[in-house]
């Protein structure tokens, strides 16, 4: 995997009892970073977990159109998100609601939450800050736990990354 | 002197930019949980940080964070793919 022009890590924050902040910085213009997030091929490139293969990725790019995530988990389970945007001003801000389909509550659609993605170019370095907001603190919480199963994963697949990698080299 | 990693809650009146007595009521919250040990002396009070306290919600946040690290890494490569595509065009 290439790990050169690589401008730091995502780092997460919680800034308050509903929200979730999380900032990366890229070596790259605002314009195509807003390309890669909105553009389905690329999309399907990045977003995804390792193991799992896409469903559906729609995204109809204009305020108050919807998108969609749909993917397919290793043992066949399905995830879904889909949300609506709000505000679009390309290439630098996106705010649209997220909602996580498989969310155990009666309208999951009352759970939405609130994402605000900045895309701030300096010096063609441009600094990504997605700001999650929750209907409920307990929905935050859930949301970051989430990260438990799925890190779990990413971790076993960059074992297998790793392995690829060194049997190539052997 | 104040004791190693310890802190007066004035100084962190300053360092918060917070009122004294909203100081006092997260410490008073933050003792509660076991998430800062204080150590009084005389009329002084001094209040660290409690670290293998805090490691559960450090994990708890790593994970999340690590997920979110491997999807931007892979957006990281998509961009330096897209990149001298665009910029020759």
């Amino acid at each position: 995997m290439n790990t050169t022009n690589r401008h730091g890590s995502a780092t997460v924050t919680l800034p308050a009892d509903r929200e979730i902040l999380i900032t990366r910085q890229f070596d790259a213009p605002a314009e195509l970073v807003f390309k890669a997030w909105t553009t389905p091929e690329l999309v399907k490139r990045w977003w995804v977990f390792g193991t799992s293969g896409w469903l559906v990725c729609d995204i109809d790019l204009r305020e108050g159109g919807s998108w969609r995530y749909v993917t397919r988990e290793e043992g066949g389970m399905e995830v879904g998100f889909h949300g609506e945007f709000r505000t679009i001003e390309a290439p630098h801000r996106i705010v649209s609601t997220e909602v996580f389909e498989g969310f155990p509550v009666e309208d999951p659609d009352a759970a939405a939450a609130l994402n605000t993605i900045v895309f701030e170019e300096r010096d063609g370095v441009t600094t990504m800050t997605n700001n999650v907001v929750h209907a409920l603190q307990e929905h935050r919480d859930a949301h970051i736990a989430s990260g438990m199963e799925s890190g779990m994963q990413v971790s076993m697949d960059r074992l297998e990354d790793l392995a690829v990698e060194l049997d190539r080299a052997a | 002197m104040t004791p190693l990693g310890f802190e007066r809650s004035l100084a962190l009146v300053d360092r918060l930019g917070l009122s004294q007595p909203q100081v006092s009521k997260h410490l008073g919250v933050l003792r509660a949980v076991g998430l800062v040990l204080v150590r009084a002396d005389g009329r002084h009070r001094w209040y660290r940080v409690n670290g293998p306290a805090l490691k559960p919600i450090h994990d708890w946040v790593g994970s999340f964070e690590r997920t979110w690290n491997v999807r931007l890494d892979r957006l990281d490569d998509v961009l330096a793919e897209l990149k001298p595509k665009e910029e020759t065009s």
